[in-house]
């Protein structure tokens, strides 16, 4: 039988134990439905709110966060999450408004997001944006319908293949998939930007569109960019910026100034809405002038200009070929929209290129540090992140124990095996909410790892050994398929 | 410089190891036309400033616990939030974490996500639950794509009730606009139809049936026998549940339903104006490759520890790219910590007396507001905590007037079905006193 560390909140359970109790009823006693309509048993369990507390203050120390520590997951911009965004989204105000309250009851909601449909028009470039998108694979998904749709309206009905450079995030193919569109690889030259021959003789009036990352996942800006976006236009197709690497291009270039004819944000990622453990993220997508008219419905816009002193009314619009609706509602709207309006609101204009200044120093420190210890395979100036071998030559040390070993410094490892063109790829991205002491003690400890390689390998192999789990036996779990826990009364009849 | 934690003596030392003389010539790669855009935002705010900027534009909307009474629901419930769950969710380790892609790190949120699946299977009555979607309408357009990818293609029609909240049936038609799908049954017009109406339209080609429940109306509907009807037919059934309704009601589980799925928002989740919010996806063992979002499972470490990791990331779109069975990359990890907060602090018994209260207070209300002249319930069938009150005036202006009066009256169904103008949506939950009931009573007698 295996160590229970934690028990489950099922096997915390123990009949008849209360928390949180509801009032009395103060209404008279209404007859219940005909009993057929009552379900016969609520299988959930049982605990007082002492044990509920202790529960999960034990889950939240098995865990490694931001708040506890160095995160330089490449492509995920684990920064810092600033403490007022936790107050300000939380105002009585954002939190105990209904999605369907009449306008006039909910301006100002409906002004935060009409100034952050602007705000990020201008960081972008762009001449409209939505903020309905949950996350930033939702924002491709609604980037892709549009495109599709425009190409549609136009008659252009031969457009089927999506152009995706081979160092493309997986959520790229993914979501052209979701449409039933071919995909066609593109690959990286050799200085690590897009090949431009490879693609100039894939793009003809088939192509919808291109899948640009830029800076892409390498950490590189892609040096020909203009001519990428040229090549494409020319055939008539659009081009699509995944945004997930914003964070080097703040007040530095606008991608819609690029060409690009659409991109989506990472909220989560650029501006600081904590990850939460995989989500709730917000993905908002802006358009050049051609593409507006596609934009998921509705958008906030100006019902009544401001006259005088009286404020504009807020209200909500439908653009003209509208591709529809992307979820339920407006958006992530507290959770996502107020935390970042307050980040945008807190930076200005010279605060958010600070952000991308100090994101790509650090990273180019961080390189400078490790480049002669570790081989970098495309070797230049990088932005945000950059992308290293974790592999040694006569060693059979792989990328996977580097990471695993980087915990035993109380280090999250970068994100590895990504992207997929590089061999045993360590893929860092330290966010420029890092300090160079961390980032010393980081590369202090990629370099004693290194030579850990050499003398004593089955360290890595093993590793990690300091914290409270080892490695995990991940085909049991695909083989076994225990994905629920159940009540210890119930087990039996459920598993 | 907000948050950035370097000097400007360490900037210049870092700046010589990577060897160049200022910030800006890091970005030679930009082209130079294009590169430092003058960005017209609105100068920085300091915390100080920040805070009152955002204090000034949360207090000028009208909120449901200090300015306005609520019978609003229609997808978005009211109901009181038990201290704890914020407390919880105000942990660092938690909030600032990402996806669990290394698991020695990771057990917290890996094993809260392994218990919120345990608990929406036992809710559904289910047996798996993956850890969370965007929100119910884009769980309920993913139950069409897993459909779509268990028949390979082949079946390629949707038969969708039109008592599906109308956002959710939207967003499936926006999922789904390029799949070449034939849709039955959404008509606006058939609304008092009851689910076994839909009866009629499944056949060989039909993938999926949607069914609501308790339908957008509120109705309460045995759906056993629409399910064997769609079964017999080979097509799966999903079930779009109201998690609340679920601790009262039997389960679409116990009726034979394949999908579950629903907003959880009701689970310890604010209305934060529509998002985020929670989407639940449960369904049979059978179907769990088929399923997008993450998923975690139980196993062990090499130390023998009883542990969690992500599985099945091969149906995954990091992995299978084009043909993964979704692009989807988070989830709600965060809110589905909430939800699970939510249910262990209430407990069992704690949930079912929220049923039972929203039960019991939207019972109380139907039965005083039908009593009002000229006004009535509209549907006889038995309801949960929401019912269609039949107005004798446009719903539009009984609730101007209530509005003027500091209430929310509920959901003008004239909205999205035309021929429902004299129809009000009231959602009633252990939130609203029986004075407020009264209230609302009070102000339509004398309307």
């Amino acid at each position: 039988m295996a160590t229970i560390i934690e028990p489950t909140i099922f096997e915390l359970s123990s009949p008849g134990r209360r928390g949180v109790k509801m009032p009395a009823s103060d209404v008279p006693e209404m007859a219940l439905p005909p009993k057929e309509f009552l379900r016969s048993e609520l299988p959930l369990p049982e605990l007082a709110e002492v044990d509920v507390v202790r529960h999960y203050m034990s889950l939240s120390k098995m865990n490694y966060s931001v708040d506890s520590g160095f995160y330089p997951l490449g492509s995920c911009t684990m920064k810092y999450n600033p403490k007022i965004n936790e107050d300000t989204c939380r105002l009585p105000g954002f939190l105990f408004t209904h999605p369907l309250q009449p306008i006039e009851t909910v301006q100002g909601n409906l002004a935060l997001m009409f100034e952050m449909q602007e705000w990020l028009k201008e960081i972008s470039g762009f001449a409209g944006v939505t903020l309905q998108p949950a996350a930033g694979a939702h924002g491709e998904f609604t980037g892709v319908l549009m495109m599709a749709a425009y190409h549609k309206l136009r008659g252009d009905t031969k457009r089927t293949k999506m152009l995706i450079p081979d160092a493309a995030h997986g959520t790229n193919p993914a979501s052209v998939g979701m449409l039933g569109m071919q995909v066609v690889t593109i690959p990286s030259d050799a200085r690590g930007n897009v090949d431009l021959r490879a693609l100039e003789s894939a793009c003809d009036d088939t192509v919808a569109g291109m899948m640009l990352t830029n800076p892409n996942t390498l950490g590189m800006f892609d040096e020909n960019i203009e001519k990428v976006v040229a090549l494409v236009k020319d055939c008539g197709a659009l081009m699509y910026g995944d945004g997930a690497n914003l964070n080097a291009l703040l007040g530095i270039v606008r991608p819609g100034d690029l060409g690009f004819d659409v991109m989506h944000f990472n909220l989560h990622k650029t501006f600081s809405v904590p990850h939460g453990g995989g989500g709730p993220g917000s993905g908002p997508v802006g358009v050049s002038q051609r593409l507006v008219d596609f934009l998921p419905s509705p958008l906030v816009g100006i019902l009544e200009e401001s006259e005088g002193d009286m404020a504009p009314l807020y209200g909500f619009v439908t653009p003209k070929n509208t591709i529809g609706r992307m979820k339920a509602f407006h958006g992530h709207f507290g959770g996502g929209l107020v935390r970042s309006y307050t980040y945008i609101a807190m930076h200005g204009p010279d605060g958010l290129k600070d952000i991308s200044q100090y994101a790509v120093l650090n990273a180019n420190y961080l390189q400078a540090r490790l480049r002669d210890t570790y081989k970098i395979p495309f070797d230049r100036i990088c932005m945000h992140e950059f992308v290293m071998e974790g592999k040694f030559e006569g060693s059979d040390v792989r990328a996977l124990d580097i990471s695993k070993r980087l915990m035993d410094f109380n280090f999250h490892p970068p994100t590895n095996y990504f992207p997929l063109i590089v061999s045993e790829a360590l893929m860092i991205e330290p966010t420029e909410t890092e300090n160079k002491d961390t980032l010393d003690r980081f590369a202090d400890a990629l370099i004693k790892i290194a030579e850990e390689a050499k003398t004593q390998p089955d360290l890595l192999h093993n590793a990690p050994i300091t914290t409270k789990f080892g490695r995990m036996d991940e085909v049991k779990a695909a083989r076994e398929l225990v994905l629920c826990c159940w009540l210890p009364e119930n087990y039996e009849q459920m598993a | 410089m907000t948050y950035i934690p370097i000097s400007p003596a360490e900037r210049d030392a870092m700046l010589k190891t990577v060897g160049v003389k200022s910030l800006d010539d890091l970005f030679e790669a930009v082209p130079a036309r294009h590169r430092f855009p003058k960005l017209d935002l609105p100068p920085a705010l300091t915390e100080m400033e920040a805070a009152a900027h955002l204090g000034e534009m949360a207090a000028s909307n009208e909120n449901v616990r200090q300015d306005l009474i609520s019978f609003l629901g229609a997808g978005a419930y009211n109901h009181y939030v038990p201290s704890v769950v914020d407390h919880i969710l105000r942990r660092g380790e938690f909030y600032t974490a990402y996806t669990p892609y290394q698991p020695e790190i990771s057990q917290g949120t890996l094993q809260a996500i392994f218990e919120y699946q345990s608990l929406m299977a036992s809710l559904t009555g289910m047996e798996v639950s993956n850890a969370s979607h965007y929100d119910g309408a884009t769980a309920t357009a993913e139950a069409v794509n897993l459909a779509y990818a268990q028949f390979r293609g082949k079946r390629k029609k949707i038969v969708m009730s039109p008592s599906v909240h109308p956002q959710y049936r939207q967003v499936i038609r926006t999922y789904t606009q390029a799949m070449g799908l034939e849709e039955a049954g959404d008509d606006s017009a058939r609304h008092e139809d009851g689910p076994e109406a839909l009866i009629s339209l499944f056949d060989e080609n039909t993938m999926i049936v949607i069914v609501q429940y308790p339908d957008f109306f509120g109705r309460i509907y045995d759906l056993a026998q629409v399910i064997n009807a769609a079964h017999e037919k080979g097509a799966l059934v999903c079930v779009v549940a109201n998690p609340t309704a679920l601790l009262m009601l039997k389960s679409p589980g116990d009726m034979g339903a394949d999908i579950v799925v629903g907003e959880a928002q009701p689970f310890g989740i604010p209305l934060w104006y529509g998002g985020p919010y929670l989407g639940f996806f449960t369904t049979r063992k059978s179907y769990v490759h088929k399923m997008a979002g993450r998923l975690v499972g139980e196993t062990v470490d090499v130390r023998g520890n009883r542990s969690y990791v992500l599985t099945l990331t091969a149906r995954e779109q990091h992995i299978k790219r084009e043909r993964a069975t979704s692009n989807i990359c988070t989830n709600q990890g965060l809110l589905a910590l909430g939800c699970s907060v939510y249910m262990s602090v209430l407990g069992k018994q704690g949930l079912q007396e929220v049923a039972n209260l929203c039960y019991q207070k939207a019972h109380y209300a139907a039965a005083e507001l039908s009593k009002i002249k000229s006004f009535g319930l509209c549907h006889p069938e038995p309801f949960f905590h929401e019912f269609v009150l039949c107005t004798p005036k446009p719903a539009s202006e009984v609730n101007q007037y209530l509005l003027d009066h500091g209430v929310l009256g509920g959901y003008d169904l004239g909205a999205d079905y035309p021929d429902m103008q004299n129809h009000l949506l009231v959602a009633v939950t252990e939130m609203n006193s029986k004075e407020e009931i009264d209230t609302l009573v009070e102000l339509l007698k004398e309307m």
